[in-house]
């Protein structure tokens, strides 16, 4: 992390203010790379490998939009929400927020930046501390940021907050453990939008939550991107979810990104052969159509990243996996042959359309 | 299938005639607490058969897991106090047998798969360890028999190279083959029944599909008889027989399961169905239920879900609905059943 100067121009001030267009990026992620070293030895600690967790992924989040990153557990996608929020030094590549590289601000431009990336975690329960009460959760960012809210504004401005997530004002001095697991997600979804962000990077909101809750938080989230023109990217690994609520969506496979496009190029017009296979393996709550389902039963685990298959990462579970992809790392591209919802960006040597959900 | 007013009529039953291999009869747990008497489980009934799968889906504090401890006789007493009802295994009950007698059937013809395979596996012995154990104290074979015994059951769950995995720590293993594990040892000892308690919650969708297979087919194989405790409406469609719902320690809804899909009878189990998301198409604005579940220590008077309920009375609030027969297998608790059943699901 960069440490903290005076550097900035008040020219970089003012871009980090500018507005940015409905449906223009906000955020350009390029060839960007995480690499956490393993080592060995105690007092010369010498590296011997890495884990590549994430691994050249690359993408826009447009102003307004929902892009939704699936994957399974390790592939990266929790890494890549912390790199965006600067959580983590990035290996290589970059992010760029309106134009400018994050990794080369410092001072009050990168300030003035990180107001504007919020994040919304996963566990309800261990994200909120404790022993503060809910004024002190919600209101924390303003420590940090007291141009937003005015010492003598704060209360006022955290009982709006805990409205519009609909939990009830009056309720500011009670604790965490005083609420249930939706309200407790309420609470740090409140204390995310505290700083008025553009963008909010919610980290699986709502796979700790019970299943009537969770379309509670799902609307909320809908609600309050209508409302203040946020941009989310939504990390889940819950397909049904990422569908219902993304403009786009990202398919994630050990650091690398197999394909991105729109919901309904991804679920109905899917091309990469793990996209089929995830969307296959999804329990649908229909049992009328689990005869007519084709279900592709993928062998084996996800391989280490410390230690990923050359070539398409994907091979070694692949049923169409021929020399090339030994060799030749597919690249995420739109594949010749392809038209109409399936002509997307594929990472699959012989990306073809198949009809997993069947949604025609 | 046995529901609350039709209990002692075996002619209701879905399954074939065949004589139920564990029934649950109006059973009663509560957990004293300093802070109060939860009552955890209110009148809960149901039965399966073997080579049946009955699905028991609930949200968490509905009482599924508890039901399931308390058919295994692994709940915490105290707290916890059966205050009435039966657990009939083979027709005989349960809870009066002696400590002895319930030691046999535990394990032996009743077993249980966690759901957080690394916790229920002990991480200080090898896997072969704690798999082969189930020969030596249950069966008495000496311990390099009951290694191989624990070999071939590894080759059954489809561990890739299980000769050479056997001395492995749980540790060394993902969670998809550690499930497996604990699949085999829940099979080790031939049991007639299987309770499987969130047992892919854990794991990524790829991996559950594979567990699930697995399981369905293990069951199929050796007629075993399967409860499945799940709060996942996806997975009990597609490997369930019969559904019930819990709800607040009591079941709600009781149905064969396309029919609890096509036509739920009971408001709780038609908002669940109209709150989750669909894969196949995108849809508006989720149906969430409103509200949160009750507190196990004050229990909404009458209907236990009538604060949430859209269709909610005055009766509702002050009576409390039997389970309703509505056909053979078929039982809904509520007053309203029948205006609920003629709502279409929004999807």
């Amino acid at each position: 992390m960069a440490e903290s100067s005076n550097g900035a121009t008040a020219a970089d001030l003012r871009k980090v203010v500018q507005p940015v267009a409905q449906g223009e990026p906000i955020l350009q992620v390029r060839g960007l790379v995480k690499h956490f070293p393993i080592t060995q030895g105690i007092l010369f600690q010498k590296k011997i490998g890495a884990v590549k967790a994430v691994d050249g992924v690359t993408f826009d989040l447009m102003k307004g939009e929902t892009l939704g990153l699936v994957g399974e557990s390790g592939c990266g996608k929790s890494t890549v929400a912390r790199l965006l929020m600067n959580l983590e030094s990035i290996t290589k590549g970059s992010v760029l927020y309106k134009g400018d590289d994050l990794a080369k601000l410092s001072g009050r431009a990168l300030k003035a930046v990180r107001r504007n990336i919020q994040m919304v975690f996963q566990d309800p329960y261990t994200s909120l501390n404790p022993r503060m009460t809910v004024a002190d959760i919600v209101g924390e960012p303003y420590d940090i940021h007291p141009e937003v809210a005015p010492r003598g504004d704060r209360k006022r401005r955290v009982q709006e907050l805990l409205d519009l997530v609909g939990l009830n004002p009056e309720h500011i001095n009670r604790y965490p453990h005083q609420f249930s697991g939706g309200q407790r997600q309420r609470i740090g979804i409140a204390r995310g939008l505290a700083l008025n962000p553009e963008i909010i990077i919610a980290d699986e909101p709502v796979s700790a939550l019970d299943v009537s809750v969770q379309a509670q938080v799902v609307n909320l989230l809908e609600k309050l991107q209508n409302e203040l023109g946020l941009s989310y990217l939504f990390i889940a690994h819950d397909l049904s979810v990422v569908r219902h609520i993304s403009d786009r969506v990202a398919v994630m496979y050990l650091g690398r990104i197999a394909e991105i496009g729109t919901d309904a190029q991804i679920y109905d017009h899917p091309t990469h052969p793990y996209t089929q296979a995830l969307l296959s393996a999804v329990p649908v709550p229909d049992p009328d159509g689990r005869e007519h389902r084709e279900r592709i039963i993928l062998t084996g685990d996800v391989p280490s990243p410390a230690n990923p298959p050359s070539g398409c990462r994907f091979r070694t579970r692949c049923w169409k996996a021929q020399d090339i992809c030994a060799e030749q790392e597919p690249l995420l591209q739109i594949r010749t042959g392809l038209d109409g919802l399936a002509a997307h960006d594929s990472a699959c040597h012989f990306a073809e359309e198949k009809d997993i959900v069947g949604a025609s | 299938m046995t529901t609350i007013d039709t209990k002692k009529k075996p002619e209701g039953s879905g399954s074939a005639g065949a004589a139920p291999l564990l029934e649950v009869d109006n059973l009663h747990v509560e957990f004293r607490t300093r802070e109060g008497v939860a009552k955890a489980i209110n009148g809960v009934s149901y039965d399966v058969s073997a080579g049946e799968t009955l699905a028991v889906l609930g949200e968490s504090g509905s009482g599924k897991s508890v039901t399931a401890q308390t058919i295994m006789g692994i709940l915490d007493m105290p707290p916890g106090h059966i205050t009435g009802g039966e657990i009939r295994f083979h027709g005989k009950d349960m809870l009066k047998m002696s400590k002895e007698e319930r030691r046999k059937i535990r394990g032996q013809k009743i077993s249980m798969i966690f759901q957080d395979a690394l916790s229920a596996l002990n991480p200080v012995y090898s896997v072969g360890f704690q798999l082969a154990e189930m020969f030596t104290v249950h069966r008495g074979m000496s311990r390099k028999n009951a290694k191989l015994k624990a070999i071939e059951l590894m080759d059954q769950v489809r561990i890739p190279a299980a000769k050479d995995r056997v001395d492995d720590y749980p540790h060394q293993f993902s969670g998809g083959m550690r499930q497996r594990i604990m699949i085999a040892m829940a099979l080790a000892l031939d049991p007639e029944l299987i309770i499987a308690d969130e047992p892919t919650t854990a794991l990524d969708v790829t991996v559950q599909a594979q567990v699930m297979d697995l399981l369905a087919e293990l069951q199929r194989e050796r007629n075993m008889g399967l409860i499945l405790i799940t709060h996942d409406l996806g997975v009990v469609a597609d490997v369930a027989d019969k559904i019930a719902v819990m709800y607040a320690g009591r079941i709600v809804e009781q149905a064969p399961v396309r029919e609890l899909y096509r036509q739920p009878t009971h408001p709780y189990t038609k908002g669940l169905l109209e709150s989750i998301p669909r894969l196949d198409h995108k849809g508006r604005e989720l149906y969430a239920i409103k509200g949160l579940p009750p507190n196990l220590m004050r229990i909404p008077s009458g209907c236990a879900f009538n604060p949430r309920c859209p269709y909610a009375q005055d009766i509702c609030r002050s009576d409390v609905p039997p389970l309703h027969r509505i056909s053979a297998g078929r039982g809904s608790a509520c007053h309203f059943w029948e205006t609920v059943m003629e709502g279409e699901v929004r999807g």
